[in-house]
């Protein structure tokens, strides 16, 4: 059975004229898979991801996560958004720990796996840092605390790392690689950038714009765990040069 | 070293050399006989003052002697009194407003309609509603700071970033806390805005309803020594007015630095 699966699905915001933002999208997700959703911005693939979320309802088709239709967001299915979206009144700790505090966990019953989360993560001397003092790059970093504390199973990441400078995005996908190989959550990463697609997915989805629609879905046939060096290989760059050719035609 | 210090001095010098020359024109002015009764000079209103706040009240041919501490009391009572009310109504029903678009439609036409009416115009209906009480000037109060602090909190937990709210529901926060965990903080620099504004018109609304509709505190004197012909009282119980006005908004400045810390890094 898919862990995540999408069938028919299609996003219509009503006006005049109505606007496709999605139109028959199939998708199925294995667990543990890492799939990204590549396109020009306006394809839709922030949308898809809202859908998954259950940030926003389908007009038509099914959306299935773990064989339930997905009807609300939940922390089942943890959201890393562009800019965080962390509370800024709250302290790192308290940021990373309000999922379960506000389900009325009892503290013993996460404090470890915050810490650890914090602590996987590398802002372990930040606990008591507010989100203003941190940098673009750290700010993530607790966004992807928090969800992992959480203990989703489904990582839905829309541009996490989109306004990051090259350095710092280098080290967060290294870091969501090593996330990745020591938890195995399915991720769905939506980016406009065919090199972090890439190095980071099992599979990439290719989307065009107006009305959104996958155009492909192409395996990577890169090996894990993947290093920097890998995105100078030969397979890297036949693979970008094919996926060029799709979006460009 | 030297440049900071001198620097400050040189802005000191500079800020105080135009109430200076006022001081000294109007002391000019004032002594002039033809301005006896209109406008006495600071010396005068200084003296005036002194006897306000020190003298010892009795029965002599001054009625104010002495009765200045009481007179700020009971205007900073009813004043907090009202400004308390309007905080403890405005706050909750501006996040309610804000938050949810039933509420919105429920209050929103009945406070936009009768925001444009002045304070001032509910003089009479509260002097008849309320008598000659405290109770009319604090409706007064309370009316001044409740559309401020309403329609700033309003607009506070409107502008909550979607992001933060959609954040909170994906960690499974239910709809309650997400207005006390996530749409209160969120509003709370809107929200001390508000406050700041509505305790101004606060101070108004104590002295305009104190010169008409009770009998004691600073609106009360200020108009009964301007019958009397006492503009000397006139003049500083102005300041008074401008004093308090200014310290209670520094009390509300100094509760927002201790709350709103993550706000204050951010502006830097």
């Amino acid at each position: 059975m898919s862990f995540i699966s999408i069938e028919a699905l299609c996003k219509i915001y009503p006006g005049n004229p109505p606007v496709k933002a999605l139109e028959e999208i199939d998708l199925e997700v294995a667990p543990g898979e890492f799939i990204a959703l590549l396109g020009p911005s306006g394809c839709g693939k922030s949308t898809l991801l809202n859908l998954i979320a259950g940030f926003e309802r389908p007009s038509q088709g099914q959306l299935l996560v773990e064989g339930t239709k997905v009807l609300a967001p939940g922390p089942d299915r943890g959201v890393v958004f562009q800019e965080a979206a962390l509370f800024p009144w709250l302290s790192v700790w308290e940021n990373v720990v309000f999922g379960p505090k506000a389900q009325g966990i009892a503290t013993n019953a996460y404090e470890d796996r915050a810490n650890e989360m914090i602590n996987i993560v590398g802002l372990g001397d930040f606990k008591n840092h507010l989100p203003v003092q941190l940098s673009g790059g750290m700010r993530q970093r607790v966004g992807i605390a928090r969800i992992l504390t959480l203990g989703s199973r489904v990582l839905l990441m829309d541009e996490p790392f989109g306004s990051l400078d090259a350095q710092t995005r280098l080290t967060m996908q290294e870091l969501l690689l090593s996330v990745w190989q020591q938890l195995k959550p399915t991720i769905i990463f939506v980016t406009h950038d065919i090199d972090e697609a890439i190095f980071l997915a099992s599979r990439i989805y290719v989307m065009t714009a107006r009305p959104g629609r996958i155009q492909a879905a192409i395996d990577v046939p890169l090996g894990r765990p993947r290093t920097v060096s890998e995105t100078a290989s030969e397979a890297f760059t036949s693979l970008k040069l094919q996926i060029l050719n799709l979006i460009r035609r | 070293m030297g440049i900071l210090p001198l620097n400050s001095l040189r802005r000191m010098i500079l800020g105080i050399i135009v109430p200076v020359l006022i001081l000294i024109v109007w002391q000019i002015v004032g002594s002039r006989p033809n301005m006896a009764g209109i406008l006495p000079p600071p010396t005068q209103v200084l003296d005036g003052w002194h006897g306000w706040i020190f003298g010892s009240p009795g029965l002599g041919l001054n009625p104010y002697l002495g009765t200045w501490l009481s007179n700020v009391q009971y205007s900073s009572v009813r004043v907090a009194q009202g400004f308390f009310l309007a905080a403890v109504v405005g706050v909750p029903l501006g996040l309610l407003i804000g938050w949810s678009r039933h509420i919105q439609q429920l209050f929103d036409p009945l406070i936009q309609s009768l925001r444009p009416i002045p304070i001032t115009a509910w003089l009479p209906f509260s002097i008849a509603m309320f008598g000659i009480r405290d109770m009319g000037a604090i409706f007064l109060i309370f009316l001044g700071g409740f559309y401020a602090i309403v329609v700033n909190t309003t607009q506070g937990a409107r502008d909550v970033e979607r992001n933060l709210v959609r954040a909170a529901l994906m960690m499974g926060a239910s709809r309650r806390q997400l207005l006390y965990r996530v749409v209160l903080p969120a509003a709370m620099p809107s929200i001390f805005t508000g406050l700041r504004i509505g305790l101004g018109i606060s101070w108004t609304a104590v002295i305009v309803a104190e010169m008409v509709a009770v009998k004691s505190g600073l609106g009360y004197v200020l108009w009964d020594a301007y019958y009397v012909g006492r503009m000397d009282i006139v003049l500083a119980d102005m300041a008074s007015i401008g004093i308090m006005g200014f310290l209670t908004d520094r009390l509300i400045v100094f509760i927002e630095r201790k709350v709103l810390v993550w706000r204050i890094l951010q502006s830097h």
